[in-house]
């Protein structure tokens, strides 16, 4: 067979046909934008509840999403059979660690629900069990359900899983269910009743990334899952795809579109500084650390000498085991992805002093992490299990160092960085990180929008594949119940052609500017207006210097064929929610601890008049800010239990 | 649109992943599950994928999990990320990833 042998360096004709002036027509009950865990479980149970469902993603959904690759721990499951801790205890943790700010209502259906969808994950073919026994005995098993915890082996509330089991299983339950899985396809823009600003959501538009072709999809309800933005502070030019922690991809293509109808936001004001970036921090999971996948792995520094574990109170922890259970008299603690910033001393985990103090104390650099002074059981199960199934992993550290010849029971791994973030940044280097902000929900999980539902990494204050799941489920059965309900809303043409027209138009452009350097514009624009510190002044200057980039440059954005082209709408997305953090730092008037922001000309830091949600949302007379009460979401057990009868009963008829 | 359409390769960024062409047997999966979709179909039948867009790459290796042969496939390190090792007992020379 003829085979090319030379790497190309030459114009390859384009290989996909070219479609850019077709349009194709869709109709569904349920909308689901987005094939990450949040959408794929939207569509399931939307489809389960007998609605037709499309599903529109922009990568491929087999292995699409922040969890794509895989995923090693799944938190907050309060229900699950060896669970010591109520939802109610989890959620009211995890509330208050976070000083209020936090998403009551999409973290209790986390806790409250997180069990079921684990059990439909093992349903459809993902491993949650040590089935195989490779752990029988180690503290961290239970021996009767075969399950594997993580962190606090007391409470038993984290599960260590086999996420890169996980997604594979996933398409195929959505295709079970008949979704119509549309992959390759961004959704670039909402269809509103009328085309008007903050009417009800009556479905979007996409472009196709291979062919170009434009996709019309009216709904009764809509579901956006498209997670967090990336890149509004850090770009590596020639390296986008490093540039940031989460997938390329999420490029808040859902925050902007829900920006333009009129969506509200929350919390976008929360920024912390940067932890984890391709150009200033080395693989994640990949250097000598002991937190996350490596929780609680021995440190030790250059000379040999071990790193001290404290628990909350200071007492010195002599045994590893002692790293993974609650202080004398402490109920329970929280560690892993949710974990807070600021612990409160109620919920504080065992941890290591921060490196400014072992360095006073006289532990000489670098450290590294030290897998041979652990039990044999958490050396295999740190490396080989956590370190393979988590979220890049598998293929970039556990098999290629494996092939380098790393033995977790000899060596000894550099570390580079504090805690497990493993790089150094400046201060004005943010990202969204931890429990960033995102849309507002209700008790349905629909936004300020009717029609429009949001689940997964896009709510405020998310973070997780658990919380992901529950809400991804929760919100499409909400939404298929919406459909059910509504009338046959047509969409409008004139919004629909004048989409058409902004999303095309970069294809007009024989030069100009690329995506690549307007991203880069819009990065430096952030790190000098909103960086470490504010001010009412420097953000309005920041607001107009985004302006400027978006009517002067990104009209001359150029694109020669469908990848550019959808890079560029990417690139003018980032841009949109840049300017959505603007709106929401100038809105708030006081510093805040746990939000990471500082106001220079307000430096009052939570001042009791500002413990409140602010929001920003566009309307047809301009931006418009609001506030909501940090408790919005009143009794939490009540107001989920009023709400959800129908997903009761079933659940206890299952 | 009558213009004819191409996509030109920058031999400046990254190559995040190789490809040996006497081993692929261009079934193009790695070009199925590509999040970036960074690849190209070879123009030529059977021939291995292109890497397009190599600096597009997160690194998560799904293409080299999905790959049906060994090997045809391999994730590349980024030079600048490359991390180091050391024996424990001896604390002597340190080694790196590939
Ligand atoms: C490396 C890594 C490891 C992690 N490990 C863990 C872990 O062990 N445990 C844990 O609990 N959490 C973990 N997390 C966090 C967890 O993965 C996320 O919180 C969770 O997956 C979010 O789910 P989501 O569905 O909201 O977003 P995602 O899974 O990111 O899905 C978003 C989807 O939307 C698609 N999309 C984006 N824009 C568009 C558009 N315009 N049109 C159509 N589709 C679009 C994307 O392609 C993607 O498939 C990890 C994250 C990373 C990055
Ligand atoms: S590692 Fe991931 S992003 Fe990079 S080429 Fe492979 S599949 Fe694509």
């Amino acid at each position: 067979m003829e085979r090319a042998e030379d790497p190309v360096t030459y114009p390859v004709p384009w290989p996909y046909p070219i479609e850019y002036d077709q349009t194709e027509r869709l109709d569904a009950d349920v909308l689901v934008i987005g094939g990450g865990d949040a959408g794929c479980f939207a569509a399931m149970s939307a489809a389960d509840r007998g609605a037709r469902v499309i599903l529109l993603e922009k990568a491929a959904t087999i292995a699409s999403g922040a969890s794509g690759s895989g995923s090693d721990h799944w938190e907050s499951a309060a229900t699950n059979p060896c669970s010591r801790v109520t939802p109610e205890e989890l959620v009211d943790a995890m509330i208050r660690s976070h000083d209020g700010y936090n998403n009551g209502i999409s973290h209790y259906i986390e806790c409250r629900e997180g069990w079921d969808r684990l059990l439909d994950v093992e349903a459809n073919g993902g491993k949650i069990r040590d089935t195989k026994d490779e752990f029988a005995g180690a503290p961290f098993r239970d021996e009767a359900t075969k399950l594997l915890f993580a962190y606090d082996y007391h409470n038993r509330f984290t599960l260590r899983i086999w996420g890169e089991t996980f997604k594979r299983g996933l398409l195929r339950a959505c295709r079970r269910r008949r979704v119509r899985i549309i992959d390759r396809t961004m959704a670039a823009g909402l269809l509103t009743e009328g085309g008007r600003i903050g009417a009800p959501v009556v479905g979007a538009v996409g472009v196709n990334g291979r062919t170009g072709k434009f996709v019309v999809v009216r709904a009764k309800a809509t579901v956006l899952c498209t997670s967090r933005p990336t890149r509004i502070w850090l770009f590596v030019p020639g390296a986008p795809g490093i540039s940031e922690f989460r997938p390329p991809q999420c490029t808040g293509d859902g925050h902007a579109a829900g920006w333009r109808a009129g969506v509200a936001f929350t919390m976008l004001e929360k920024a912390i500084k940067a932890e984890w970036s391709g150009s200033r921090s080395f693989p994640p999971y990949g250097t000598g650390n002991n937190h996350n996948s490596w929780y609680a792995c021995s440190m030790v520094d250059a000379r040999g000498r071990e790193i001290p574990w404290y628990d909350r109170d200071g007492r010195e922890l002599k045994t590893v085991e002692e790293r993974y259970r609650p202080a004398p008299g402490q109920t329970l603690f929280l560690k892993g992805g949710g974990e807070p910033d600021f612990p409160i001393y109620e919920f504080q985990g065992p941890d290591t002093p921060p490196t400014d103090e072992l360095l006073q104390r006289g532990y000489t650099l670098p450290f590294y992490a030290d897998l041979t002074r652990m039990p044999e059981h958490e050396r295999r199960v740190i490396w080989g299990m956590m370190i393979g199934n988590e979220g890049k992993t598998k293929i970039p550290i556990l098999q290629r160092y494996t092939e380098a010849g790393f033995d977790p029971a000899r060596h000894l791994l550099q570390s580079y960085g504090d805690g497990w973030k493993s790089g150094a940044f400046l201060p004005q280097e943010r990202q969204f990180f931890g429990l960033p902000g995102g849309m507002m929900n209700d008790w349905h999980l629909m936004t300020n929008l009717e029609g429009l539902f949001a689940a997964g990494d896009i709510l405020f204050a998310s973070n997780c594949d658990g919380h992901a799941c529950a809400t991804g489920h929760y919100a499409g059965r909400h939404a298929a119940g919406y459909a059910r309900h509504r009338g046959d809303e047509q969409v409008d043409e004139a919004q629909v052609a004048a989409l058409r027209a902004r999303l095309y138009a970069p294809l007009g452009n024989d030069r100009g500017v690329s995506w690549q350097e307007l991203n880069l514009a819009i990065a430096r624009v952030m790190q000098h207006h909103c960086g470490e510190f504010k001010t009412d002044e420097l953000l309005t200057n920041g607001l107009e210097v985004l302006r400027d980039l978006e009517t002067r440059d990104a009209a001359r954005l150029v694109a020669r064929n469908p990848h550019d082209l959808i890079r560029s709408i990417e690139v003018c997305n980032i841009l949109t929610s840049a300017e959505i953090v603007l709106y929401s730092s100038l809105a708030r008037k006081a510093s805040s601890r746990e939000l990471h922001f500082t106001r220079l000309d307000h430096p009052d830091v939570d001042p009791p008049a500002w413990r409140k949600f602010v929001t920003v949302q566009q309307t047809p007379d301009g931006v418009k800010n609001d506030a909501t009460p940090l408790d919005y979401y009143g009794n939490l057990t009540e107001n989920y239990e009023r709400e959800n009868c129908d997903y009761l009963d079933r659940r206890t008829s299952r | 649109m009558t213009k004819p359409v191409h996509a030109i390769p920058d031999p400046a960024v990254f190559t995040p992943v190789s490809i040996d062409e006497q081993l692929c047997i261009g079934c193009n999966l790695c070009l199925l599950v590509c999040q970036a979709d960074l690849f190209l179909p070879n123009p030529i039948k059977g021939g291995a994928p292109i890497v397009m867009y190599g600096g597009e790459c997160w690194y998560e290796g799904s293409c080299v999990d999905y790959c049906p042969v060994p090997g045809a496939i391999t994730l590349n390190g980024q030079l600048f990320n490359r991390v180091r090792w050391k024996e424990a007992d001896d604390g002597g020379a340190g080694r790196s990833e590939p």
